[in-house]
């Protein structure tokens, strides 16, 4: 069902408190409850709270269907049993074993010699072994699971992460536990898995030829920290740049992304504060407020009434046993979750922050310049102001193609980090090269470079994102999140079809991404495309098909909502849902 | 006996409940009934208070006010305003507009702006453009990291070696990769920063011992054998580490490698060694601390192997083998080594080496290598050259020791200043002999230090530390990190004269010959 004029094809249940209830809440996902959806038959999640909401927002985690889901329970208890099997089989070397081993020296010695000295009762204090350095149970499952599909990952590429990627060919022959290079380089690998979000990882053009020039001039490093003597006027004009970008007062950039998030949190708060955070935060941030100190309690994964009412029950009641109130509560979340593809729901977020007056820390990590109409994150997308904001955070790996990471805020924020922010302090500063590709993709988004090329990417971008993931949905897949969102998960669930999947892609000639436990809940495998403005609807295209090839062979359509495809429709209309606004 | 007088009693008590007159009954019972009201309406009450109403909730919500999310900075807090370099932080310097002789960067070998470097990166980037777009599993995997750990492990000859994207995330990721909540870590007072928050990220037990005092270590190591004897369950799953610098960055001072060594196998505790200063400073080779102290350690080493295990080894596989296994075991005993190519190597990033059953382990436990994305190919292409230029001219380190040594002398002589550290640090920290008492006035002076070197065309820098954060705050320094350059005469007499600390000027001996027109050998002075 195609939504009507006016955008409104939301089902909402309002309850009494004014909250607006999404389906079922269940394992901590938003879910459209399954008989709803097929009364209304479509699957979209759509909702438009009160007016909050300038756009519809379509978000959909489909159930797992129940047998799937026993049938992957089945499938990870046949390889732990396997496991345990081939742990017994290794432990009296009927299995050879593959694994590094310890020195010698420090190898635990075997217990019956212990048992001697112990018969013996000598007198001598009994000598301590070294601990083994890592606990059995750690290494079972990279032994026995990771291990089997181990070639899905970390495969080394050769060439510029574009829209085609040229991947170095390697084979085991030691079941995965080493590889060894073929010299064969498999070229033109259609390149699903790089978050090359707008294509400007490119080793031509403009951002190259800036970048380059910069090289020769300044070389690679700094050799030391912001506030020694590493500020280098580069350093200045980039920050410039990116408040200006975010429309904030000013900004801080950093050498380097995860950096940003864990060494910068614990300035903002500590002892005494609170941290709310989504349960589905990047590692980043998870570990940023573990190093802060403060208090941390988790939400919903993007459930507004959780985290109501954990703001709720923070101010009333204050800090546990000592009942303080709390000094400060910082609501930590993310502009697109990378493992969901679900946009944050911002503006509720906002409303609630301001009602409760907390302060917001969004990490735009995936989200800048990969959404809203000028590429300005998911602030833009959304039509906010970015002063709503207190803590504006994301990366220039990703839409940049360059590496490190940025703070935007008010000015009193920045003035702070400048001065009390651990990397600001202790950490080497960007390197000059890798500074001036983004001052040049950033202007280029922005439009000062006097062309549109930017924008065009920004737009086709959007495009490839809504085209892309229509089809799949169409064809029966099950995919979650945003249907603006650029990185689009397909699920698996089952662990043999995580690498039975990537394996087959390769094949292909695609490259993709598959994640599973513990990147991912035990059950939920999924597959990860990311999109890019580099990528060709003849690219997409290509990749569509062969996924459709691979979603029959493995057969991968769980999908019960099927959509009926929607022929009459050309490729580049999928801004029809804006237009209606 | 007290069976009867019980019974009696019983007796009476019930005759005098006949006796009793009724008036008496009645005001028992009411008082008996009013005890129970009171029971009940405290309990009532104090329900009451606990349970909030919406109304209540509401004007709580209400009234709260948070702290401002950052307190005000204030407008002259020394560290607000940065010193803007323009262009190359090379040899020569342009900081806020004028022209320095650069004495503040980790510089030390000059690599910097050596044209090999910048070919090198160059070629990178035009192969590779800037970023790589991802995590090192997802895509980011590029064949010249695979050839930068490949060449780190030749160098340092280790048998792996992992890289990082940023050299603080480096260790900081390192530690908490194997030591978990229960663990114990045995760590220097000195210890830098991001060992600091690698401690603090793996939440073990830290205990700290004096800094370079083997004997207080070793006084630790003692009482948590005694404590693990009390519980040899627990401690057969504790594991202990020591974690060190190499070369510390806050004293430039180095560790007593041997003797650290010696105490890890008698106490069973695995080193985890930080070399971000020392690598590609010590050592014949630059290899750092491990190779500055090689010879002696293999040799203590095979004379103090109690151990008949080792032994045994030996006489099975022959002596030739013995042998090899002895040139390997320098850097062996080190469990793992951690170090930053952002000082010596003038790129970006960091890496941690040893044995692969220890390393490996951070490709999927490390943190900042597991969920970063991967260190631009150009600065892993400079880092593989600056490599290439080490091994190639392995004279620059004795070059860049002989300069330490003769800065280190000359610095001597000033009055009110004292140099800290070993004469073959490149990092020079200068402190003063008498703090005026206070920690901020110390800054201030120090600073007035600086800014008077820096209008004579000398660039240093203090060494900064974020206050509140350090757990063993080192006073205040100027840092002055040197590097070989043929100037580095006229720094010194410039500088003397520029410190007013300073009152009897000596003769610097630094000869012009020593440098000669190599600019390879960077030392660098903190001050």
């Amino acid at each position: 069902m195609r939504p009507g004029p006016g955008g409104c094809c939301c089902r909402r249940t309002v309850r009494a408190n004014g909250c607006v209830a999404n389906g079922e809440v269940r394992n901590g996902y938003v879910r459209t409850s399954a008989a709803a959806a097929a009364a209304a038959s479509q699957i979209h999640h759509v909702t438009q709270n009160g007016g909050l909401y300038k756009r519809p927002f379509n978000e959909a985690f489909e159930e797992t269907p129940m047998l799937v889901a026993v049938l992957t329970y089945v499938g990870y208890g046949v390889l732990t049993l396997f496991g345990y099997l081939r742990d017994f089989l290794r432990h009296w070397r009927i299995e050879k074993c593959h694994h590094a081993t310890e020195r010698e020296e420090q190898k635990k010695k075997k217990k019956k010699k212990k048992k001697k000295e112990t018969k013996k009762k000598k007198k001598k204090k009994r000598e301590m072994d070294f601990v083994s350095l890592y606990q059995d149970f750690e290494n079972f499952y990279t032994r026995n699971l990771y291990m089997r599909i181990r070639d899905n990952w970390n495969r080394p590429i050769c060439s510029v992460p574009g829209a085609r990627v040229d991947i170095m060919e390697r084979q085991s022959y030691d079941y995965n536990w080493s590889f060894k290079y073929t010299g064969n380089i498999i070229k033109g690998v259609i390149n699903m898995g790089s978050y090359n979000y707008l294509g400007f990882a490119r080793n031509t053009g403009s951002c190259q030829e800036a970048a380059a020039k910069i090289l020769e001039e300044y070389g690679v490093g700094v050799c030391s920290t912001r506030q020694e003597i590493g500020n280098l006027d580069k350093h200045e004009e980039l920050e410039e740049l990116v408040a200006r970008f975010l429309g904030v007062e000013a900004a801080m950039a950093y050498g380097m992304g995860f950096a940003t998030n864990s060494m910068n949190i614990p300035a903002l708060v500590g002892k005494g504060c609170l941290i709310l955070s989504d349960e589905l935060n990047h590692a980043s941030l998870v570990l940023g407020a573990r190093l802060s100190g403060a208090t941390i309690r988790i939400f919903k994964h993007n459930n507004m009434q959780s985290l109501e009412k954990l703001l709720k029950d923070a101010i009333v009641y204050g800090q546990p046993r000592t009942r303080r109130p709390w000094k400060k509560i910082l609501i930590l979340v993310e502009g697109i979750y990378s493992m969901e593809g679900s946009i944050v729901r911002l503006p509720e977020v906002i409303a609630l922050k301001k009602k409760y007056k907390a302060y917001l820390y969004l990490d735009e990590a995936h989200s800048i310049g990969a959404l809203g109409p000028t590429g300005r994150g998911v602030v833009d997308y959304f039509g906010l102001d970015p002063e709503d904001v207190d803590v504006m955070m994301g990366t220039f790996t990703k839409s940049f193609g360059a590496s490190g990471g940025y703070i935007g805020g008010k000015k009193e924020l920045i003035d702070y980090l400048r001065t009390h922010s651990h990397s600001a302090v202790y950490a080497t500063s960007l390197s000059p090269p890798v500074v001036e590709q983004i001052i040049t993709s950033m202007k280029c988004i922005m439009g000062q470079d006097g062309t549109s090329l930017g924008k065009e990417c920004v737009q086709q971008l959007a495009e490839n994102t809504r085209y892309f993931r229509r089809r799949l949905k169409e064809m029966g897949f099950i995919i979650y999140g945003n249907e603006d969102s650029p990185v689009v998960p397909l699920m698996l669930y089952m662990p043999a079809k995580i690498g039975a999947f990537g394996r087959e892609m390769l094949k292909r000639n695609i490259g993709v991404v598959v994640v599973g436990f513990p990147a991912t809940p035990i059950i939920e495998s999924r597959a990860r495309f990311c999109l890019s403005a580099a990528h060709t609807k003849e690219i997409l295209d290509t990749a569509l098909k062969e996924i459709d090839e691979v979603g029959d062979l493995l057969q991968l359509k769980y999908s019960r909502h099927r959509l009926v495809p929607l022929l009459d429709r050309p490729f580049d209309e999928t801004t029809y849902e804006e237009t209606e606004d | 006996m007290a069976t009867a007088t019980e019974q009696w009693v019983l007796v009476e008590m019930v005759q005098a409940l006949y006796e009793a007159p009724a008036y008496h009954l009645i005001l028992e019972g009411i008082l008996i009934l009013w005890i129970i009201r009171l029971l009940f309406s405290k309990t009532y009450k104090l329900q009451e208070r606990s349970d909030l109403t919406v109304k209540e909730k509401e004007e709580l919500i209400e009234e709260w006010q948070p702290e401002p999310l950052v307190p005000p900075v204030p407008k002259d807090h020394p560290a607000l305003n940065y010193n803007i370099v323009s262009g190359p932080p090379s040899h020569k310097i342009v900081v806020n507009g004028k022209e320095c002789i650069n004495f503040a960067s980790f510089n030390f070998l000059g690599l910097l702006d050596n044209p090999r470097v910048k070919a090198a990166a160059l070629a990178s980037l035009k192969k590779y453009g800037v970023g790589t777009c991802g995590p090192r599993g997802f895509y980011g995997t590029f064949d010249v990291h695979l050839d930068l750990e490949d060449r780190l492990a030749k160098f340092m000859k280790t048998e792996e070696a992992i890289i990082y994207s940023y050299g603080f995330a480096t260790i900081a990721s390192a530690i908490p990769a194997y030591s978990k909540r229960g663990d114990i870590v045995f760590v220097d007072r000195a210890a830098c920063f991001a060992i600091q928050k690698g401690l603090q990220a793996s939440r073990s037990d830290i205990k700290l011992f004096k800094h370079n005092d083997m004997a207080d270590l070793e006084r630790l190591l003692k009482e948590q054998e005694i404590e693990d004897q009390k519980n040899p369950r627990k401690a057969r799953v504790t594991r202990r580490f020591i974690v060190v610098e190499g070369l510390y960055m806050n004293t430039g001072t180095i560790c007593p490698l041997p003797e650290l060594v010696k105490l890890k196998y008698k106490y069973k505790a695995r080193i985890f060694l930080e070399e971000s200063l020392s690598f590609g400073v010590l050592g014949e080779h630059g290899r750092g601390v491990t190779e500055h102290y090689g010879i002696n350690l293999s040799l203590r080493k095979y004379s103090q192997a109690p151990e008949s295990r080792e032994r045994n080894v030996w006489t099975l596989f022959g002596s030739r083998f013995k042998q090899m296994l002895l040139k390997e075991n320098l850097i062996d005993d080190i469990d793992l080594i951690s170090a930053n190519m952002e000082n010596a190597l003038a790129s970006i990033g960091g890496f941690c080496c040893g044995r692969s059953f220890v390393i490996d382990h951070q490709r999927l436990s490390g943190q900042g290598y597991c969920f970063s994305a991967s260190l631009p190919p150009l600065l892993a292409a400079a880092a593989i050259e600056a490599l290439n230029i080490m091994e190639e001219n392995p004279g620059i380190f004795a070059v860049l020791k002989e300069k330490c040594r003769q800065i280190h002398k000359a610095l001597q002589g000033i009055s009110g200043l004292k140099v800290v550290g070993e004469s073959l640090s490149p990092a020079f920290h200068l402190q003063l002999e008498e703090s005026t008492g206070s920690r901020e006035q110390d800054v201030r002076l120090l600073q007035e230090i600086v800014d008077q070197c820096m209008n004579r065309s000398i660039a240093l820098t203090q060494a900064r530390y974020l206050e509140k954060e350090e757990k063993c705050l080192p006073p205040p320094r100027v840092g002055s990190f040197q590097s070989a350059l043929p100037t580095s005469l006229c720094f010194k007499r410039r500088w003397l004269g520029a410190s007013r600390v300073e009152t009897i000027w000596s003769p610097f001996p630094l000869s012009r010959t020593s440098t000669g027109k190599k600019r390879t050998t960077p030392p660098f002075y903190c001050l």
